[in-house]
């Protein structure tokens, strides 16, 4: 116990040093020339850029308004994918016919990338929300179905007995024991999910879509506009983290809460 | 209610000419409210039998009964007490017991009634709101126990539920059981390898013989107990120093000996 304290120190040193390194090289590079500013643009050059597009519109909006529609079109194609996934992957794994029919299908779907979709998203549902959406829902789906089946197969067989023999429902089955003795294994799919569904959709917005951090990295490329390219990609890695440090934070209040280690 | 019938149950374990044979001809009549344990060597399939009264397996051959009629499916006519307690992690103690009558839509203000009076039974009162992981091994068997008689099921099997504890709260563990058995017999089905715990708790003790598994002799306990007031004795080392328990305890001891070596051998 007495070493952690010296093991996080050292862990933050070398994060630290990491960094350090990472943002050296980044400004060294352009600023002695040995690359071209217009290929890459320095980090000053970029974090002044990002606080310019704070106010200034760049393709239609500002960036925090760019940030927020794709947020928006996130979290829907997102919740999309966990309301329909997680019952889906709870049924398979209750009853066996559910998972031999559905099984196959998903098996083979799952491994077409989001990307892929996007000339289906955009015929079917146009470069307005519904696009993305789609592009979204299909990179997210296939973790959350994954993670609620594998937490449903894997529950402690005497817990699902010991309901059986209090008389329970295949109904209550799923949403008073499956459902929470998965949660540890979907809300690491969440995890999952909310991962490939950012960077999806941004792949999307790339294509499908007139406004967005995806479409103002197209416009500014279109422009040889680097540094908002990058300030594009500041934006989604920052968005990115965020996502992912609220979901740990819940995976590790629930852990708490069951009294397992966080 | 309540009543508990073997007849000629068999288990082979496996595919059907090739697995391997748990139970052979097993007969054991258990009458309504009445307490039998069954004892026998490790392996020799006794919870075996308990899981096919509960319906989490089934038989290969003859037919389990309860109430007369052939098991097919758990039920919460028959409530089971699990070695490992078994409780839903995720649910307070008054969740926990409260869940199958929930699963009953007992009404709301019943349902509080019968779940506070077994709280109240199991001196487990000023722990409704506790996390099972946050109670020790004896307290969390106290709610399996109360999340098994809150139903008032016909039949109460018990699979080694006193198995994890230690000693002590096991001694206190099977004080309990009889206080409760008095407050409201029903039917137990009892599995242990304890002896002791087999004659102090049961009517009746069946002793099983090594795999396959068949009911090789059944004791009475009742009568004597009813003879010498085992119940008159508040404490159970007071009944365990009594002639009449040691002659039991003895003679179930050298029946299962019989069986131990004939393993060994």
């Amino acid at each position: 116990m007495e070493e952690r304290p010296l093991y996080l120190t050292s862990t933050l040193l070398y994060g630290f040093a990491g960094l350090v390194v990472f943002f050296g090289v980044w400004f060294v590079l352009p600023t002695t020339g040995l690359v071209p500013v217009q290929f890459l643009p320095s980090p000053i050059t970029v974090a002044e850029r990002v606080a310019t597009l704070t106010t200034n519109r760049f393709a239609g909006a500002t960036l925090p308004a760019h940030i927020a529609y794709s947020f928006t079109r996130f979290i829907s194609g997102f919740a999309l994918a966990a309301l329909i996934g997680i019952p889906l992957g709870l049924l398979m794994g209750w009853f066996r016919i559910v998972d031999e029919i559905a099984g196959p299908i998903f098996d083979g779907l799952r491994f077409i990338a989001p990307i892929a979709w996007v000339p289906f998203a955009a015929l079917w549902f146009g470069t307005g929300i519904g696009g993305p959406i789609m592009i979204i829902f299909a990179g997210a789906f296939p973790p959350c179905v994954i993670n609620a089946y594998r937490g449903a197969r894997q529950v402690d067989p005497r817990l699902i007995e010991a309901a059986e023999m209090l008389g329970t429902s295949d109904m209550r089955m799923m949403t008073n024991i499956l459902l929470p003795a998965s949660v540890p294994s979907i809300v690491a799919g969440l995890r999952v999910a909310a991962g490939l569904g950012w960077q999806s959709l941004v792949g999307a917005e790339l294509i499908v879509a007139s406004t967005g951090v995806g479409f103002m990295m197209v416009q500014a490329q279109a422009n040889v506009a680097t540094s908002t390219v990058m300030s594009g990609m500041v934006a989604i890695g920052i968005v990115g983290l965020l996502i992912d440090i609220i979901l740990r934070w819940g995976e590790a209040a629930i852990r708490r809460r069951r009294g397992l280690n966080a | 209610m309540g009543a508990i019938r073997f007849d000629n149950v068999g288990k082979v374990f496996g595919r059907a000419n090739s697995g391997f044979a748990a139970l052979e001809a097993v007969d054991l009549d258990i009458r309504e409210r009445e307490f039998v344990a069954i004892v026998g060597p490790s392996g020799c399939g006794k919870t075996t039998c308990l899981r096919m009264v509960a319906g989490f397996e089934s038989v290969s051959s003859g037919r389990v009964l309860v109430n007369d009629r052939v098991v097919k499916a758990p039920g919460s006519d028959r409530a089971v007490v699990f070695q490992q307690f078994a409780l839903f992690p995720w649910k307070t103690v008054r969740q926990n017991i409260e869940f199958g009558l929930r699963n009953k839509r007992t009404p709301r203000d019943e349902r509080n009634e019968l779940v506070d009076d077994v709280l109240k039974l199991m001196t487990l009162e000023s722990h409704r709101d506790a996390y099972p992981h946050q109670l020790s091994g004896g307290m969390q068997q106290r709610v399996a126990i109360a999340r098994a008689y809150v139903l008032d099921p016909d039949v109460l099997l018990m699979d080694e539920p006193f198995g994890a504890l230690d000693a002590q709260t096991r001694v206190v563990m099977q004080e309990e059981l009889v206080r409760l058995a008095r407050i409201n017999p029903r039917t137990v089905l009892f599995i242990t390898h304890a002896v002791e715990e087999a004659v102090y708790l049961a009517d009746r003790v069946a002793i099983m013989s090594r795999r396959p598994g068949t009911i090789k002799e059944v004791i009475d306990v009742k009568t004597v107990r009813t003879s010498e007031d085992w119940d008159g004795f508040e404490k159970i080392e007071d009944v365990m120093d009594l002639e009449s328990f040691v002659h039991l305890r003895t003679r179930i001891w050298k029946s299962l000996r019989e069986e131990k070596v004939a393993v060994d051998g």
